[in-house]
């Protein structure tokens, strides 16, 4: 069979796509690399675009509805941009058992989202999380990354409000 | 790199730690780190300069009580003293622990962590909370790659598999299927490209065995996965990490450099003809992808759905190639059985359960953390001799074992030794090693519940009984919990358990129905009290309007 | 392709039969009239074990197999419709039919649907387990053909047809668990579909009315599948 050997041009000049270029060249250029490059374009902008994904896609030679099947299964992807800051509520077993539930109540309703949603000015993010492998100092929350243990309510209201009166 | 090498490579560490009169360990795994660790350590480093004692501090992975973290370890490193340990550490006890080295132990910081300890018995966790997790030295200095020298200049790959075999050691993912059997499938099986897979997608909710063992001791891991390679013939590995774990992602990069550095991977390894490369992958959020054929499809870049079996992966898994997948833990025990012999390994644990079990320890319990333990101790021993038992007054109910394909052990089991068959007999099973401890404070429905909301969030949706049945028990659960369940669902919840248990089409599905099975079991006086007199026992659910249900 | 000479007899529901080493034991049954019931595999397509409709009991062996992927053995005992499996199928059918919005009365399959003929097939009198009502979509932009996805059952079929036999991959799975639903492209309008040739092999393969010809009326969609064992025929002829 013929070869098509076009490669798709990056969707701008911003430098990040080289990072995404390198990642995809590492892993041979085939399918085989979707999924690490999927990663390597959610830590460079954030989230995964529809325009970032038909660019990996292209270029992998996968077919489109296969990358929207990967990039939507695994729950780590978001197509979304998320917010300035992001509150991850850990979900695992022992801070289930620990009242994480509550946690996840108390900010759904000073943030006035669902988890899984992003304040509509953009500031925060709500997310919860299978497990974080912190059970030890269950329940946990992540801030903008960073892990706080054996957390309660008040010290959640006031990091959530601290970041929305910004 | 060979024994010689190996061995100057171990004295030069050893001479290190002969230069200094103590040695302060400071925990960096993630538990500890959340509560600013690092500042412990830069202020433990300042004050060891400023005190002019001769004084190491050094990084480590998990000491294992993550409820005392911060925790710190003072070594003397050529004495006989015993270890020191605190917990609760803040920065600002940086100039006082420095000025007690050689002296009395500060009561104030030594909050009786002794009962934590003295039943554990460490191989998997032996050098974690002792070496620096980045620095390959340390881990030679400890006996690292010895195994894999050993394996590689004295012994053939059969004998390696014999070893691995007699040792009696069981998969510690979960299923507890013989190690050195699937070995023999994998090495005997015909495939030019076979390949060795760690799979580190520590899913299921309250466990952090693997998490930590990879931020505390990754080269450990790489050593088992190298003799595993070894032993079976092949060139290519893959470490699959959970994209949670960063820590561990950073750590695992590191020590990867570094051996390949040293010519402990890559080609011609140890001056011989073996190649083995290892890469990561990570994970992106999917609890099925711990599925050894899920696992799998992920690497290849796919959909983390299972296939039927056969054809295991032992015959035709990553690539369509002979492909041997074992879980961290258990690559962690590989080199210590090589090192000291299956006899010394198969001397420890019961009749069919050999060696020890990493278990993570939480919920409900005073002492929570990592714990490692004999095969054969009892669920008693760990709940309460390790764990301290239930905090606050409250009473005991139940215990948790093998996460949402696990079920919860009630009071009246808790003299039950641990093995792989005595959990399945008591309606649970050994699974990666969570170990969540339940009071009176909490409900066994609606525990029932979450784990069918984590295995219906987390059904791939290939197969239809897991699909459509998950979300159907949960509607059943969710009912119940709500007081709006009747005796028709509690009947139907039954049904939907034996269908979804005999139809699923991979482990996951057939084992998801089992927290309500062994709830049901053990608990059924508690959905009995929703159904007939809407009334939650444990006061943790309430009453809703069947119309206002979400 | 094993040589033909490696046959094996086995016993299905009691009866002798023999088989080629490369036959299922779906293939075996449907050579001797034995009927099981099935639904995401179909003939000319790969089998992916999903809907577990067709498992069978084997004996020497704890857990139920797909028959529509299991080689036949020297020697297996198989048992095709006990009083369990019977059940067992009854509810998987049931639990179809409680997934999305399966109204017969107003489809355009009535009649001529694999899903209310199994129904049928298994003794499904009446639906015991609540239904779900899903708000699902219907997507009428392709010049053609219509997908409508509260009839949708996640066979599949779709997905494989257009990747394997018209090698477009237009369709794929999007999604997880009770989530999941088949997309054209990134989940774009199918009308908008890049990759789609409009060839209509998906449309034929759909055993319910999800995918249909536009301009159907109730019961009028008929689905033709010759053109499945011709190229799969014709693209062996090629190898």
């Amino acid at each position: 069979m013929a070869m098509y050997t076009t490669h798709p041009a990056a969707p701008s000049q911003d430098k990040r796509w080289k990072l995404v270029d390198a990642t995809m060249r590492r892993t041979g250029k085939t399918s085989r690399g979707l999924i690490e490059t999927l990663h390597k374009v959610q830590e460079a902008f954030g989230y995964i675009d529809e325009e970032a994904l038909r660019y990996v896609a292209m270029s992998l030679r996968v077919p489109l509805s296969r990358a929207y099947g990967v990039v939507t299964f695994y729950h780590f992807f978001t197509l979304k941009p998320p917010g300035k800051h992001t509150c991850v509520i850990c979900l695992g077993t022992a801070c289930y058992i620990k009242g994480a539930d509550k946690l996840i109540a108390e900010a759904e309703k000073l943030l006035n989202v669902k988890a899984g949603q992003t304040t509509p000015n953009g500031e925060v993010s709500l997310v919860t999380a299978r497990c974080v492998g912190a059970c030890g100092r269950a329940p946990v929350a992540l801030f903008d990354g960073e892990l706080s243990g054996q957390i309660e309510v008040p010290q959640l209201l006031e990091q959530l409000q601290g970041w929305s009166a910004q | 790199m060979n024994g010689e090498e190996l061995q100057r490579i171990a004295s030069a560490a050893l001479d290190e730690r002969k230069k200094f009169d103590y040695e302060v360990n400071v925990c960096m795994g993630t538990g500890c780190l959340s509560q600013h660790s690092d500042h412990v350590r830069d202020s433990l480093t300042k004050a060891a300069e400023a005190s002019g004692k001769s004084c190491h501090v050094r990084r480590t992975g998990c000491m294992g009580l993550c409820a005392a973290g911060p925790m710190v370890l003072i070594e003397p490193p050529l004495t006989e003293q015993a270890e020191v340990r605190y917990g609760h550490v803040h920065e600002s006890d940086a100039t006082e622990i420095v000025d007690s080295l050689g002296g009395e132990p500060i009561a104030r910081l030594n909050p009786q962590l002794e009962g934590y300890f003295k039943g554990q018995h460490h191989v998997v966790l032996e050098n974690s909370g002792h070496i620096d997790p980045e620095k390959l030295d340390e881990y030679v200095e400890h006996d690292g790659y010895k195994a894999l020298i050993r394996a590689l200049t004295e012994m053939t790959p059969r004998q390696v598999i014999a070893e691995i075999a007699a040792s009696g050691l069981r998969g510690r993912g979960g299923g507890g299927y013989p190690t050195g059997l699937k070995w023999d499938t994998v090495a005997k099986a015909n495939g030019a490209q076979k390949c060795v897979i760690c799979n580190g997608d520590e899913g299921d909710p309250g466990a952090f065995m693997d998490r930590s063992v990879l931020e505390s001791d990754p080269h450990r891991v790489i050593e088992g996965m190298l003799i595993a390679a070894y032993a079976v013939g092949a060139q290519e590995g893959y470490i699959y990490v959970r994209a949670e774990y960063p820590l561990a992602v950073q750590r695992l990069t590191a020590a990867l450099r570094e051996a390949r550095r040293r010519g402990f991977i890559g080609k011609g390894i140890c001056e011989t003809t073996f190649n083995f490369d290892i890469d990561i992958r990570l994970g992106a959020g999917a609890f099925v992808c711990g599925e050894e054929t899920a696992l799998i499809a992920s690497i290849e870049g796919q959909r983390g759905t299972p296939r039927p079996r056969p054809p295991y992966p032992a015959v035709r898994g990553l690539w369509g190639e002979p492909t041997l997948i074992n879980n961290v833990e258990t690559y962690a025990n590989i080199a210590p059985i090589i090192r000291k012999g299956a006899q010394w390994f198969s001397s420890m644990g019961t009749e069919r359960s050999k060696g020890t079990k990493v278990f993570a320890l939480t919920g409900k319990v005073r002492r929570t953390g990592l714990v490692e333990v004999p095969m054969g101790i009892t669920l008693r021993q760990v709940v309460f001799d390790i764990g301290g038992g239930v905090p606050d007054g409250k009473k005991f109910k139940a215990v948790q074992t093998g996460g949402p394909s696990g079920g919860c052990i009630p009071e009246e089991y808790l003299d039950l030794s641990i093995s792989y068959d005595a959990l399945i007999s008591a309606g649970s099973m050994m699974g990666s090693g969570g170990m969540i401890v339940m009071d009176e404070t909490s409900c066994m429905v609606d525990v029932a519940k979450y784990f069918m909301d984590f295995c219906m969030t987390e059904s791939c949706g290939k197969c239809v009984p897991c699909r459509v049945g998950t979300y159907q028990m949960h509607r059943i659960l969710n009912a119940i919990t709500t007081m709006n369940g009747t005796a028709k669902d509690l009947a139907m919840l039954e049904e939907l358990c034996d269908l979804v248990k005999h139809t699923s089409l991979c482990g996951l599905g057939q084992s998801s129905p089992n927290p309500v099975l062994s709830t049901l079991r053990y608990f059924k006086h508690e959905y009995l009290a929703h159904i007939e007199e809407h009334r939650c026992p444990a006061g943790v659910c309430k009453a809703i309007a069947e119309g206002e249900r979400v | 392709m094993t040589q033909s000479g490696d046959v094996k007899t086995l016993k299905i529901d009691g009866r002798d039969l023999s088989a080629r080493a490369d036959e299922t034991i779906l293939d075996i049954a449907r050579e001797n009239g034995i009927s099981i019931p099935t639904m995401c595999e179909l003939e000319g397509l790969s089998s992916p074990g999903a809907c577990r409709l067709c498992l069978v009991e084997v004996k020497g062996s704890n857990k139920l197999l797909p028959a529509c992927i299991t080689r036949a053995e020297e020697g297996m005992e198989v048992t095709t419709n006990s009083e369990r499996l019977v059940n067992y199928r009854r509810m998987i059918v049931e639990l179809l039919f409680t997934e999305r919005n399966h109204v017969c009365s107003v489809c355009v399959s009535n009649g001529n649907c694999e899903l209310q003929a199994l129904g049928q097939q298994v003794g499904l009198t009446h639906v015991h387990f609540p239904y779900r009502f899903p708000k699902e979509e219907v997507d009428a932009s392709q010049d053609r053909f219509i997908a409508d996805h509260n009839r949708c059952i996640l066979c599949t079929r779709c997905v494989r047809v257009c990747d394997e036999i018209e090698g477009a991959h237009t369709w794929d799975v999007m999604g997880r668990g009770i989530e999941s639903h088949v997309v054209t492209d990134l989940h774009d309008a199918w009308g908008d579909s890049a990759s789609c040739t409009s060839c209509g092999k998906c449309v034929q393969v759909c055993p319910t009315g999800a995918l249909s010809e536009k301009g159907r009326s109730v019961a009028e969609m008929h689905k033709r599948r010759q053109f499945l064992p011709y190229l799969t025929m014709m693209r062996e002829g090629h190898e």
